[in-house]
Protein backbone atom coordinates (compact mmCIF):
# COMPACT_ATOMS: atom_id res chain seq x y z
CA UNK A 1 0.00 0.00 0.00
CA UNK A 2 0.97 3.46 -0.74
CA UNK A 3 1.20 5.03 2.44
CA UNK A 4 2.23 8.68 1.11
CA UNK A 5 -1.22 8.77 -0.63
CA UNK A 6 -3.64 8.11 2.62
CA UNK A 7 -6.01 10.54 3.96
CA UNK A 8 -8.15 10.16 6.93
CA UNK A 9 -11.19 9.36 5.06
CA UNK A 10 -9.52 7.13 2.38
CA UNK A 11 -7.76 5.53 5.84
CA UNK A 12 -11.53 5.25 7.15
CA UNK A 13 -12.92 3.67 3.65
CA UNK A 14 -10.23 0.97 3.76
CA UNK A 15 -10.05 -0.56 7.44
CA UNK A 16 -14.56 -0.90 6.86
CA UNK A 17 -13.84 -2.11 3.51
CA UNK A 18 -11.47 -4.57 5.11
CA UNK A 19 -9.03 -3.80 2.57
CA UNK A 20 -6.09 -3.35 4.97
CA UNK A 21 -6.53 -3.62 8.78
CA UNK A 22 -5.02 -1.05 11.26
CA UNK A 23 -2.10 -3.27 12.48
CA UNK A 24 -0.94 -3.77 8.21
CA UNK A 25 -1.36 0.04 7.69
CA UNK A 26 0.78 0.62 10.57
CA UNK A 27 3.35 -1.74 10.24
CA UNK A 28 3.56 0.00 6.62
CA UNK A 29 3.68 3.63 7.49
CA UNK A 30 6.34 2.60 10.20
CA UNK A 31 8.32 0.83 7.63
CA UNK A 32 7.90 3.65 5.25
CA UNK A 33 9.24 6.12 7.93
CA UNK A 34 12.08 4.14 8.62
CA UNK A 35 12.96 3.99 5.81
CA UNK A 36 12.85 7.93 4.50
CA UNK A 37 13.20 9.21 7.24
CA UNK A 38 16.99 9.96 7.00
CA UNK A 39 16.72 11.94 3.74
CA UNK A 40 15.10 15.20 5.84
CA UNK A 41 15.73 13.82 9.93
CA UNK A 42 12.07 15.39 10.41
CA UNK A 43 11.38 12.38 13.38
CA UNK A 44 13.52 12.20 15.65
CA UNK A 45 12.10 8.78 17.47
CA UNK A 46 9.79 5.98 16.82
CA UNK A 47 7.15 4.22 18.64
CA UNK A 48 6.42 1.38 17.13
CA UNK A 49 5.42 -0.60 20.53
CA UNK A 50 2.95 2.20 21.62
CA UNK A 51 1.84 2.47 17.64
CA UNK A 52 1.36 -1.14 17.35
CA UNK A 53 -0.59 -1.29 20.22
CA UNK A 54 -3.11 1.59 19.79
CA UNK A 55 -3.77 -0.24 15.95
CA UNK A 56 -4.89 -3.77 17.58
CA UNK A 57 -6.98 -1.68 19.56
CA UNK A 58 -8.53 -0.42 16.37
CA UNK A 59 -8.59 -3.51 14.85
CA UNK A 60 -10.42 -5.06 18.11
CA UNK A 61 -12.80 -2.32 18.06
CA UNK A 62 -13.68 -2.73 14.75
CA UNK A 63 -13.69 -6.52 14.57
CA UNK A 64 -16.53 -5.98 17.81
CA UNK A 65 -18.21 -3.74 15.13
CA UNK A 66 -17.87 -0.30 17.58
CA UNK A 67 -16.65 3.05 16.34
CA UNK A 68 -13.41 2.67 16.54
CA UNK A 69 -13.15 6.79 16.48
CA UNK A 70 -12.70 9.62 13.71
CA UNK A 71 -8.79 9.43 13.43
CA UNK A 72 -8.96 5.45 13.67
CA UNK A 73 -5.37 3.97 11.97
CA UNK A 74 -4.35 7.14 10.88
CA UNK A 75 -0.25 7.85 10.96
CA UNK A 76 0.74 10.87 13.41
CA UNK A 77 3.63 12.59 14.23
CA UNK A 78 3.95 14.40 17.33
CA UNK A 79 6.22 17.35 17.31
CA UNK A 80 8.97 16.70 20.42
CA UNK A 81 7.62 19.95 22.68
CA UNK A 82 4.48 17.89 23.13
CA UNK A 83 4.69 15.31 26.18
CA UNK A 84 3.99 11.40 25.62
CA UNK A 85 3.76 9.42 28.57
CA UNK A 86 6.65 7.09 28.29
CA UNK A 87 7.98 8.08 25.07
CA UNK A 88 11.23 10.44 25.35
CA UNK A 89 10.48 14.45 24.65
CA UNK A 90 13.30 16.67 23.89
CA UNK A 91 12.10 19.63 22.71
CA UNK A 92 15.27 19.40 20.65
CA UNK A 93 17.25 20.54 23.39
CA UNK A 94 20.37 18.67 24.92
CA UNK A 95 18.69 19.90 28.23
CA UNK A 96 16.29 17.01 28.17
CA UNK A 97 18.06 14.63 25.87
CA UNK A 98 16.46 11.67 28.36
CA UNK A 99 13.21 13.13 29.39
CA UNK A 100 10.66 10.68 30.01
CA UNK A 101 7.28 12.47 30.68
CA UNK A 102 5.35 11.02 32.83
CA UNK A 103 2.30 11.71 31.47
CA UNK A 104 0.35 12.47 28.17
CA UNK A 105 -0.56 15.92 26.96
CA UNK A 106 -4.43 16.59 26.60
CA UNK A 107 -4.16 16.63 22.75
CA UNK A 108 -1.99 13.36 22.84
CA UNK A 109 -4.89 11.57 24.81
CA UNK A 110 -7.88 12.82 22.76
CA UNK A 111 -6.25 12.41 19.31
CA UNK A 112 -4.90 8.41 20.38
CA UNK A 113 -8.45 8.10 22.24
CA UNK A 114 -10.04 8.93 18.72
CA UNK A 115 -8.27 6.11 17.47
CA UNK A 116 -5.36 8.24 15.94
CA UNK A 117 -1.77 5.94 15.63
CA UNK A 118 1.42 7.76 16.72
CA UNK A 119 4.32 6.67 15.09
CA UNK A 120 7.03 9.07 16.61
CA UNK A 121 8.07 12.48 17.63
CA UNK A 122 9.06 14.86 15.03
CA UNK A 123 11.71 17.36 14.98
CA UNK A 124 11.37 21.04 15.66
CA UNK A 125 13.73 24.37 17.18
CA UNK A 126 15.11 24.03 20.57
CA UNK A 127 11.66 24.40 22.51
CA UNK A 128 10.10 26.15 19.39
CA UNK A 129 12.25 28.63 19.28
CA UNK A 130 13.14 29.40 15.32
CA UNK A 131 11.87 29.44 11.82
CA UNK A 132 14.06 27.12 9.73
CA UNK A 133 14.59 24.15 12.22
CA UNK A 134 17.70 25.00 11.83
CA UNK A 135 18.22 25.30 15.86
CA UNK A 136 17.80 21.66 16.96
CA UNK A 137 20.34 20.03 18.89
CA UNK A 138 19.62 17.14 16.68
CA UNK A 139 20.46 18.53 13.39
CA UNK A 140 18.30 20.22 11.12
CA UNK A 141 15.51 18.93 8.94
CA UNK A 142 15.66 19.16 5.41
CA UNK A 143 12.86 19.80 3.16
CA UNK A 144 11.35 17.44 1.50
CA UNK A 145 10.60 19.34 -1.69
CA UNK A 146 13.83 20.49 -1.89
CA UNK A 147 16.15 18.69 0.14
CA UNK A 148 18.89 21.88 0.24
CA UNK A 149 16.27 24.28 1.98
CA UNK A 150 14.96 24.33 5.75
CA UNK A 151 11.39 22.75 5.95
CA UNK A 152 10.71 26.15 8.07
CA UNK A 153 10.40 26.35 12.21
CA UNK A 154 9.25 25.81 14.50
CA UNK A 155 7.85 22.83 13.88
CA UNK A 156 9.87 21.70 10.48
CA UNK A 157 9.78 18.56 11.67
CA UNK A 158 5.32 17.50 11.79
CA UNK A 159 5.46 19.85 8.68
CA UNK A 160 8.07 17.46 6.59
CA UNK A 161 6.96 14.46 8.09
CA UNK A 162 3.15 15.21 6.34
CA UNK A 163 4.68 16.67 3.01
CA UNK A 164 7.05 13.24 2.75
CA UNK A 165 4.17 11.32 3.23
CA UNK A 166 5.51 9.54 6.38
CA UNK A 167 2.61 10.72 8.46
CA UNK A 168 -1.08 11.43 7.41
CA UNK A 169 -1.22 14.22 9.67
CA UNK A 170 0.95 15.66 12.43
CA UNK A 171 0.65 17.69 15.41
CA UNK A 172 2.68 21.21 15.56
CA UNK A 173 2.91 23.97 18.08
CA UNK A 174 2.55 27.20 16.99
CA UNK A 175 4.12 31.22 19.20
CA UNK A 176 4.57 33.44 16.51
CA UNK A 177 4.14 31.41 13.42
CA UNK A 178 5.51 27.90 14.03
CA UNK A 179 2.94 25.81 12.46
CA UNK A 180 1.73 27.99 9.53
CA UNK A 181 5.52 29.23 8.04
CA UNK A 182 7.01 25.43 7.85
CA UNK A 183 3.25 24.45 6.41
CA UNK A 184 3.77 27.15 3.80
CA UNK A 185 7.88 26.14 2.96
CA UNK A 186 6.66 22.72 2.63
CA UNK A 187 3.37 22.47 0.94
CA UNK A 188 0.88 21.55 3.12
CA UNK A 189 -1.88 22.78 5.44
CA UNK A 190 -0.96 23.83 8.64
CA UNK A 191 -3.94 25.56 11.45
CA UNK A 192 -3.05 28.16 14.44
CA UNK A 193 -6.62 27.72 15.62
CA UNK A 194 -7.99 30.77 18.48
CA UNK A 195 -5.79 30.72 21.43
CA UNK A 196 -7.29 28.52 24.18
CA UNK A 197 -9.13 26.43 21.38
CA UNK A 198 -6.64 23.47 22.35
CA UNK A 199 -5.83 22.70 25.36
CA UNK A 200 -2.14 23.63 26.83
CA UNK A 201 -1.77 21.12 29.29
CA UNK A 202 1.38 18.72 28.48
CA UNK A 203 2.81 21.24 25.66
CA UNK A 204 6.37 22.24 26.88
CA UNK A 205 5.87 25.95 27.53
CA UNK A 206 7.43 28.71 25.76
CA UNK A 207 5.37 31.75 26.24
CA UNK A 208 2.18 30.82 27.46
CA UNK A 209 0.11 33.75 26.21
CA UNK A 210 1.32 32.76 22.86
CA UNK A 211 1.42 29.26 22.84
CA UNK A 212 -1.32 27.06 20.60
CA UNK A 213 -1.31 23.58 19.82
CA UNK A 214 -2.34 22.68 16.26
CA UNK A 215 -2.71 20.31 13.06
CA UNK A 216 -1.11 19.89 10.08
CA UNK A 217 -2.55 17.80 7.02
CA UNK A 218 -2.23 17.36 3.46
CA UNK A 219 -5.64 18.57 3.10
CA UNK A 220 -8.04 20.88 4.48
CA UNK A 221 -10.65 18.12 5.56
CA UNK A 222 -7.89 15.86 7.35
CA UNK A 223 -6.54 19.31 9.57
CA UNK A 224 -10.54 20.32 10.13
CA UNK A 225 -10.82 16.68 11.53
CA UNK A 226 -7.56 16.45 13.36
CA UNK A 227 -8.43 20.01 15.36
CA UNK A 228 -12.28 18.66 15.83
CA UNK A 229 -10.66 15.96 18.08
CA UNK A 230 -7.95 17.69 20.23
CA UNK A 231 -10.70 21.05 20.92
CA UNK A 232 -12.48 22.01 23.50
CA UNK A 233 -12.27 22.58 27.58
CA UNK A 234 -9.95 20.77 29.31
CA UNK A 235 -9.57 21.22 33.40
CA UNK A 236 -6.04 20.57 33.30
CA UNK A 237 -5.41 24.00 31.34
CA UNK A 238 -7.30 27.24 32.72
CA UNK A 239 -6.60 29.05 29.37
CA UNK A 240 -8.12 26.64 27.37
CA UNK A 241 -11.99 27.84 26.05
CA UNK A 242 -15.62 26.70 27.01
CA UNK A 243 -16.73 27.57 23.69
CA UNK A 244 -18.53 24.48 22.39
CA UNK A 245 -16.69 23.08 19.40
CA UNK A 246 -18.67 23.12 16.67
CA UNK A 247 -18.81 20.38 13.84
CA UNK A 248 -16.67 21.92 11.15
CA UNK A 249 -18.27 19.64 8.33
CA UNK A 250 -21.38 21.92 7.53
CA UNK A 251 -19.38 24.82 7.07
CA UNK A 252 -16.51 23.30 4.67
CA UNK A 253 -19.17 22.02 2.22
CA UNK A 254 -21.03 25.96 1.42
CA UNK A 255 -19.69 28.12 -1.10
CA UNK A 256 -18.34 30.97 -0.77
CA UNK A 257 -20.37 33.75 -2.61
CA UNK A 258 -20.53 36.82 -0.91
CA UNK A 259 -18.07 35.98 1.34
CA UNK A 260 -16.15 39.06 2.19
CA UNK A 261 -12.89 39.43 2.48
CA UNK A 262 -9.62 41.95 3.64
CA UNK A 263 -6.76 42.28 1.90
CA UNK A 264 -4.20 44.06 4.37
CA UNK A 265 -2.35 46.36 2.62
CA UNK A 266 0.43 46.74 5.09
CA UNK A 267 1.12 42.38 3.95
CA UNK A 268 1.88 43.00 0.27
CA UNK A 269 4.79 45.84 0.35
CA UNK A 270 8.00 43.28 1.44
CA UNK A 271 7.15 40.39 -1.02
CA UNK A 272 8.95 38.48 -3.12
CA UNK A 273 7.94 38.22 -6.84
CA UNK A 274 6.91 34.74 -6.75
CA UNK A 275 5.39 34.97 -3.53
CA UNK A 276 3.21 38.03 -4.60
CA UNK A 277 2.44 36.53 -7.88
CA UNK A 278 1.31 33.47 -6.45
CA UNK A 279 -0.99 34.95 -3.81
CA UNK A 280 -2.59 37.08 -6.21
CA UNK A 281 -3.48 34.49 -8.44
CA UNK A 282 -4.89 32.74 -5.19
CA UNK A 283 -6.77 35.72 -4.61
CA UNK A 284 -8.73 35.96 -8.08
CA UNK A 285 -9.67 32.24 -7.63
CA UNK A 286 -11.48 33.72 -4.49
CA UNK A 287 -13.65 36.49 -6.63
CA UNK A 288 -14.13 33.98 -9.38
CA UNK A 289 -15.34 31.51 -6.58
CA UNK A 290 -17.87 34.75 -5.42
CA UNK A 291 -15.80 35.87 -3.23
CA UNK A 292 -15.96 40.15 -2.58
CA UNK A 293 -12.55 41.63 -1.86
CA UNK A 294 -11.73 44.59 -0.18
CA UNK A 295 -8.12 46.33 0.98
CA UNK A 296 -7.75 46.98 4.66
CA UNK A 297 -5.56 48.75 7.00
CA UNK A 298 -3.78 46.72 10.02
CA UNK A 299 -2.16 49.96 10.82
CA UNK A 300 0.19 48.76 13.64
CA UNK A 301 1.54 45.63 11.75
CA UNK A 302 5.11 47.00 11.82
CA UNK A 303 5.44 47.21 15.46
CA UNK A 304 4.09 43.82 15.76
CA UNK A 305 7.63 42.30 15.70
CA UNK A 306 9.19 44.20 18.37
CA UNK A 307 5.98 44.21 20.76
CA UNK A 308 6.71 39.85 19.78
CA UNK A 309 10.26 39.81 21.08
CA UNK A 310 9.64 41.25 24.04
CA UNK A 311 6.61 39.66 25.05
CA UNK A 312 7.66 36.13 23.71
CA UNK A 313 11.43 36.53 25.56
CA UNK A 314 9.78 37.61 28.82
CA UNK A 315 7.49 34.91 29.05
CA UNK A 316 9.86 32.68 27.98
CA UNK A 317 12.93 33.30 30.26
CA UNK A 318 9.92 33.01 33.14
CA UNK A 319 8.73 29.34 31.70
CA UNK A 320 12.47 28.40 30.80
CA UNK A 321 14.05 29.17 34.47
CA UNK A 322 12.73 25.54 35.37
CA UNK A 323 15.55 24.01 33.63
CA UNK A 324 18.20 24.37 36.37
CA UNK A 325 19.86 21.10 36.60
CA UNK A 326 17.61 19.21 39.63
CA UNK A 327 14.23 17.92 38.15
CA UNK A 328 14.77 17.49 34.65
CA UNK A 329 17.55 15.09 33.38
CA UNK A 330 20.78 16.57 32.34
CA UNK A 331 23.57 18.52 35.01
CA UNK A 332 26.52 19.41 34.87
CA UNK A 333 29.33 17.21 35.79
CA UNK A 334 31.87 20.56 36.43
CA UNK A 335 29.50 22.30 38.93
CA UNK A 336 30.25 22.38 42.67
CA UNK A 337 28.31 24.65 44.29
CA UNK A 338 24.86 25.19 44.00
CA UNK A 339 24.60 28.51 41.91
CA UNK A 340 27.19 26.88 39.56
CA UNK A 341 25.08 23.58 38.98
CA UNK A 342 22.49 26.24 38.04
CA UNK A 343 24.45 28.53 35.64
CA UNK A 344 26.51 25.44 34.25
CA UNK A 345 23.67 22.74 33.36
CA UNK A 346 21.96 25.84 31.13
CA UNK A 347 25.14 27.01 29.83
CA UNK A 348 26.06 23.76 27.97
CA UNK A 349 22.24 22.42 28.30
CA UNK A 350 20.75 25.23 25.84
CA UNK A 351 21.97 26.02 22.58
CA UNK A 352 22.29 29.29 20.98
CA UNK A 353 19.04 31.13 20.04
CA UNK A 354 17.34 29.74 23.72
CA UNK A 355 20.31 31.46 25.55
CA UNK A 356 19.39 34.63 23.14
CA UNK A 357 16.18 34.65 24.22
CA UNK A 358 16.36 34.40 27.91
CA UNK A 359 18.87 36.73 27.89
CA UNK A 360 16.50 39.36 26.35
CA UNK A 361 13.97 38.22 28.33
CA UNK A 362 15.26 38.47 31.29
CA UNK A 363 16.53 42.13 30.51
CA UNK A 364 13.45 43.17 29.44
CA UNK A 365 11.81 42.46 32.70
CA UNK A 366 14.91 43.63 34.77
CA UNK A 367 14.44 46.16 37.17
CA UNK A 368 13.90 49.74 35.75
CA UNK A 369 13.11 48.51 32.42
CA UNK A 370 9.87 46.65 33.26
CA UNK A 371 7.86 49.80 31.91
CA UNK A 372 9.73 50.85 28.87
CA UNK A 373 9.75 47.62 27.65
CA UNK A 374 7.35 44.79 29.05
CA UNK A 375 4.43 46.93 29.48
CA UNK A 376 4.81 49.02 26.46
CA UNK A 377 4.96 45.61 24.69
CA UNK A 378 1.99 44.89 26.04
CA UNK A 379 0.25 48.09 25.37
CA UNK A 380 1.06 48.17 21.97
CA UNK A 381 0.23 44.04 21.96
CA UNK A 382 -3.49 45.26 22.63
CA UNK A 383 -3.50 47.97 19.74
CA UNK A 384 -2.43 45.08 17.28
CA UNK A 385 -5.25 42.99 18.82
CA UNK A 386 -7.96 46.18 18.05
CA UNK A 387 -6.56 46.57 14.26
CA UNK A 388 -7.88 42.79 13.84
CA UNK A 389 -11.57 43.32 15.97
CA UNK A 390 -11.90 46.68 13.44
CA UNK A 391 -10.81 44.76 10.70
CA UNK A 392 -13.49 42.33 11.06
CA UNK A 393 -16.38 44.64 11.60
CA UNK A 394 -16.08 45.28 7.45
CA UNK A 395 -14.90 41.61 6.69
CA UNK A 396 -15.32 38.00 7.26
CA UNK A 397 -11.90 36.84 7.08
CA UNK A 398 -8.68 38.09 5.80
CA UNK A 399 -6.42 36.61 3.25
CA UNK A 400 -2.04 37.92 3.08
CA UNK A 401 0.89 35.72 2.64
CA UNK A 402 2.69 33.64 5.14
CA UNK A 403 6.17 34.29 4.91
CA UNK A 404 7.88 36.92 2.66
CA UNK A 405 9.25 34.34 0.77
CA UNK A 406 9.79 30.52 -0.14
CA UNK A 407 11.99 28.49 1.86
CA UNK A 408 15.20 29.54 1.81
CA UNK A 409 18.73 27.57 1.58
CA UNK A 410 19.93 25.84 5.07
CA UNK A 411 22.60 28.27 6.63
CA UNK A 412 21.57 30.92 4.79
CA UNK A 413 19.92 32.99 7.59
CA UNK A 414 21.79 31.67 10.43
CA UNK A 415 24.00 34.29 11.12
CA UNK A 416 21.76 37.00 11.43
CA UNK A 417 18.90 36.70 14.10
CA UNK A 418 17.75 40.09 13.20
CA UNK A 419 16.72 39.18 9.95
CA UNK A 420 15.74 35.73 11.01
CA UNK A 421 12.97 37.47 13.32
CA UNK A 422 11.79 39.89 10.47
CA UNK A 423 10.77 36.92 8.38
CA UNK A 424 7.73 36.08 10.91
CA UNK A 425 6.01 39.64 10.44
CA UNK A 426 2.94 38.51 8.83
CA UNK A 427 2.52 35.38 11.14
CA UNK A 428 3.22 37.17 14.20
CA UNK A 429 0.46 39.74 14.29
CA UNK A 430 -2.65 36.86 14.53
CA UNK A 431 -0.32 35.12 17.40
CA UNK A 432 -0.61 38.29 19.17
CA UNK A 433 -4.15 38.64 18.68
CA UNK A 434 -5.35 35.09 19.29
CA UNK A 435 -7.44 34.98 16.19
CA UNK A 436 -7.32 31.69 13.59
CA UNK A 437 -5.14 31.37 11.42
CA UNK A 438 -4.27 29.02 8.65
CA UNK A 439 -2.13 28.64 5.73
CA UNK A 440 -3.24 26.52 2.87
CA UNK A 441 -1.11 25.74 -0.22
CA UNK A 442 -1.19 28.84 -3.06
CA UNK A 443 1.13 26.56 -5.99
CA UNK A 444 4.39 26.81 -6.13
CA UNK A 445 7.40 29.25 -7.68
CA UNK A 446 8.89 28.50 -10.81
CA UNK A 447 11.74 26.77 -9.18
CA UNK A 448 8.48 24.13 -7.56
CA UNK A 449 8.78 25.80 -4.08
CA UNK A 450 5.76 25.82 -2.72
CA UNK A 451 3.85 29.51 -1.50
CA UNK A 452 1.28 29.41 1.08
CA UNK A 453 -2.12 31.70 1.62
CA UNK A 454 -2.65 33.02 5.07
CA UNK A 455 -6.56 32.76 6.05
CA UNK A 456 -7.31 35.00 9.55
CA UNK A 457 -10.64 34.75 11.41
CA UNK A 458 -12.57 36.21 14.05
CA UNK A 459 -11.90 34.76 17.54
CA UNK A 460 -13.45 31.33 17.10
CA UNK A 461 -14.50 31.54 13.96
CA UNK A 462 -12.83 28.22 12.54
CA UNK A 463 -15.55 27.43 10.87
CA UNK A 464 -15.62 30.59 8.38
CA UNK A 465 -12.00 29.99 8.50
CA UNK A 466 -12.53 26.35 7.13
CA UNK A 467 -15.07 27.40 4.77
CA UNK A 468 -13.00 29.79 2.67
CA UNK A 469 -9.91 27.13 2.76
CA UNK A 470 -12.08 23.89 1.25
CA UNK A 471 -13.74 26.10 -0.83
CA UNK A 472 -9.97 27.81 -2.02
CA UNK A 473 -8.98 23.99 -2.22
CA UNK A 474 -11.84 22.79 -4.10
CA UNK A 475 -11.78 25.55 -6.90
CA UNK A 476 -7.63 24.07 -7.60
CA UNK A 477 -6.79 26.81 -5.50
CA UNK A 478 -3.45 24.48 -4.13
CA UNK A 479 -2.09 24.14 -8.13
CA UNK A 480 -3.11 27.30 -8.78
CA UNK B 1 26.78 50.07 22.19
CA UNK B 2 22.70 49.68 23.60
CA UNK B 3 24.82 47.47 26.41
CA UNK B 4 27.98 47.14 27.42
CA UNK B 5 30.02 43.16 28.25
CA UNK B 6 29.75 43.88 31.52
CA UNK B 7 26.25 44.64 31.82
CA UNK B 8 25.70 41.34 29.35
CA UNK B 9 27.27 39.49 32.68
CA UNK B 10 24.96 41.04 34.93
CA UNK B 11 22.23 39.65 32.71
CA UNK B 12 23.35 36.40 32.12
CA UNK B 13 24.00 36.48 36.07
CA UNK B 14 20.40 37.20 36.53
CA UNK B 15 19.30 34.56 34.01
CA UNK B 16 21.67 32.15 35.66
CA UNK B 17 23.11 31.17 32.75
CA UNK B 18 27.15 30.73 32.34
CA UNK B 19 28.02 32.28 28.94
CA UNK B 20 31.87 31.82 27.44
CA UNK B 21 34.33 35.35 26.43
CA UNK B 22 33.06 34.32 22.60
CA UNK B 23 29.34 33.79 23.81
CA UNK B 24 29.40 37.32 25.73
CA UNK B 25 30.58 39.27 22.81
CA UNK B 26 28.33 37.65 20.40
CA UNK B 27 25.36 38.11 22.97
CA UNK B 28 26.03 42.00 23.18
CA UNK B 29 26.25 42.81 19.17
CA UNK B 30 23.11 40.32 18.71
CA UNK B 31 21.18 42.40 21.82
CA UNK B 32 22.07 45.67 20.38
CA UNK B 33 20.62 45.12 17.38
CA UNK B 34 17.45 43.58 18.45
CA UNK B 35 16.95 46.84 20.70
CA UNK B 36 17.65 48.80 18.69
CA UNK B 37 14.79 47.17 16.31
CA UNK B 38 12.45 47.56 19.83
CA UNK B 39 13.18 51.11 19.85
CA UNK B 40 10.61 51.17 17.47
CA UNK B 41 8.05 50.71 20.04
CA UNK B 42 8.53 54.33 20.98
CA UNK B 43 6.83 55.80 18.12
CA UNK B 44 3.54 55.08 19.87
CA UNK B 45 1.88 56.71 22.01
CA UNK B 46 0.54 54.26 24.51
CA UNK B 47 -0.46 56.63 27.32
CA UNK B 48 -4.21 55.29 27.08
CA UNK B 49 -4.45 51.77 26.47
CA UNK B 50 -4.51 49.11 28.49
CA UNK B 51 -1.89 46.48 28.48
CA UNK B 52 -2.86 43.26 27.11
CA UNK B 53 -1.67 40.28 29.09
CA UNK B 54 -3.53 37.42 27.77
CA UNK B 55 -6.18 36.57 25.19
CA UNK B 56 -9.25 36.62 27.21
CA UNK B 57 -12.64 34.64 26.36
CA UNK B 58 -16.08 34.92 27.49
CA UNK B 59 -16.75 33.02 31.28
CA UNK B 60 -17.83 33.16 34.64
CA UNK B 61 -15.81 34.95 37.12
CA UNK B 62 -15.04 31.55 38.97
CA UNK B 63 -15.63 29.40 35.78
CA UNK B 64 -11.88 28.36 35.32
CA UNK B 65 -11.67 27.18 39.34
CA UNK B 66 -12.72 23.66 40.23
CA UNK B 67 -14.05 22.36 43.39
CA UNK B 68 -11.48 21.79 45.89
CA UNK B 69 -10.98 18.08 46.43
CA UNK B 70 -7.81 16.06 45.94
CA UNK B 71 -7.36 14.52 42.76
CA UNK B 72 -4.63 11.93 41.22
CA UNK B 73 -1.21 13.30 41.62
CA UNK B 74 2.66 11.82 40.59
CA UNK B 75 3.78 9.25 43.17
CA UNK B 76 7.16 10.08 44.61
CA UNK B 77 9.33 7.81 42.46
CA UNK B 78 7.49 9.12 39.33
CA UNK B 79 8.02 12.34 40.39
CA UNK B 80 11.89 11.74 40.91
CA UNK B 81 12.16 9.67 37.86
CA UNK B 82 14.06 12.20 35.69
CA UNK B 83 16.00 13.91 38.20
CA UNK B 84 19.55 13.55 37.55
CA UNK B 85 20.26 12.44 41.58
CA UNK B 86 17.78 11.22 43.59
CA UNK B 87 17.96 9.31 47.07
CA UNK B 88 16.04 8.66 50.11
CA UNK B 89 13.04 9.86 48.09
CA UNK B 90 14.18 13.26 47.75
CA UNK B 91 15.57 15.28 44.96
CA UNK B 92 19.65 15.78 45.49
CA UNK B 93 21.38 19.47 44.97
CA UNK B 94 24.98 20.21 45.84
CA UNK B 95 25.48 21.92 49.50
CA UNK B 96 23.54 25.59 49.83
CA UNK B 97 24.89 26.19 53.37
CA UNK B 98 28.57 26.04 54.27
CA UNK B 99 29.56 25.45 57.74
Amino acid sequence: MDVRNLTISTIREGLAAKRFSATELTQDALSFAAAENPKTNAFLAFSPERALAAAGRVDDKLARGEDPGALAGVPVSVKDVIVTKGLTTTCGSKILETFIPPYDATAVERLEAAGGIILGKANCDEFAMGSSNENSAYGPVRNPVALDRVPGGSSGGPAATVAQGTSVVALGSDTGGSIRQPASFCGVVGVTPTYGRVSRYGLVAFASSLDHIGPFARNVEDAATLLQTIAGRDAMDSTSAFAPVPDYGPAMRKDVKGFRIGLPKEYFAGLANETRDQIEKGIDLLRQSGCETVEISLPHTEYAIACYYIVCTAEASANLARYDGVRYTMRSAQAKTLSEMYKLTRGEGFGAEVKRRIMLGTYVLSAGYYDAYYLKAQRVRALIARDFSRAFEQVDALIAPVSPFPAFRLGEKLDDPLEMYLSDIYTITGSLAGIPCMSVPCGTTGAGLPVGVQILARHFDEPGMFRLAAAFERSGGFQV
Amino acid sequence: MKLTEPEVRAIADLANLHLSDQEIARMAKDLDEILTHIDKLNELDTSDVEPMAQVLFDAGETATLRPDVVGATLDNATALANASQSGAGQFKVPKVIER
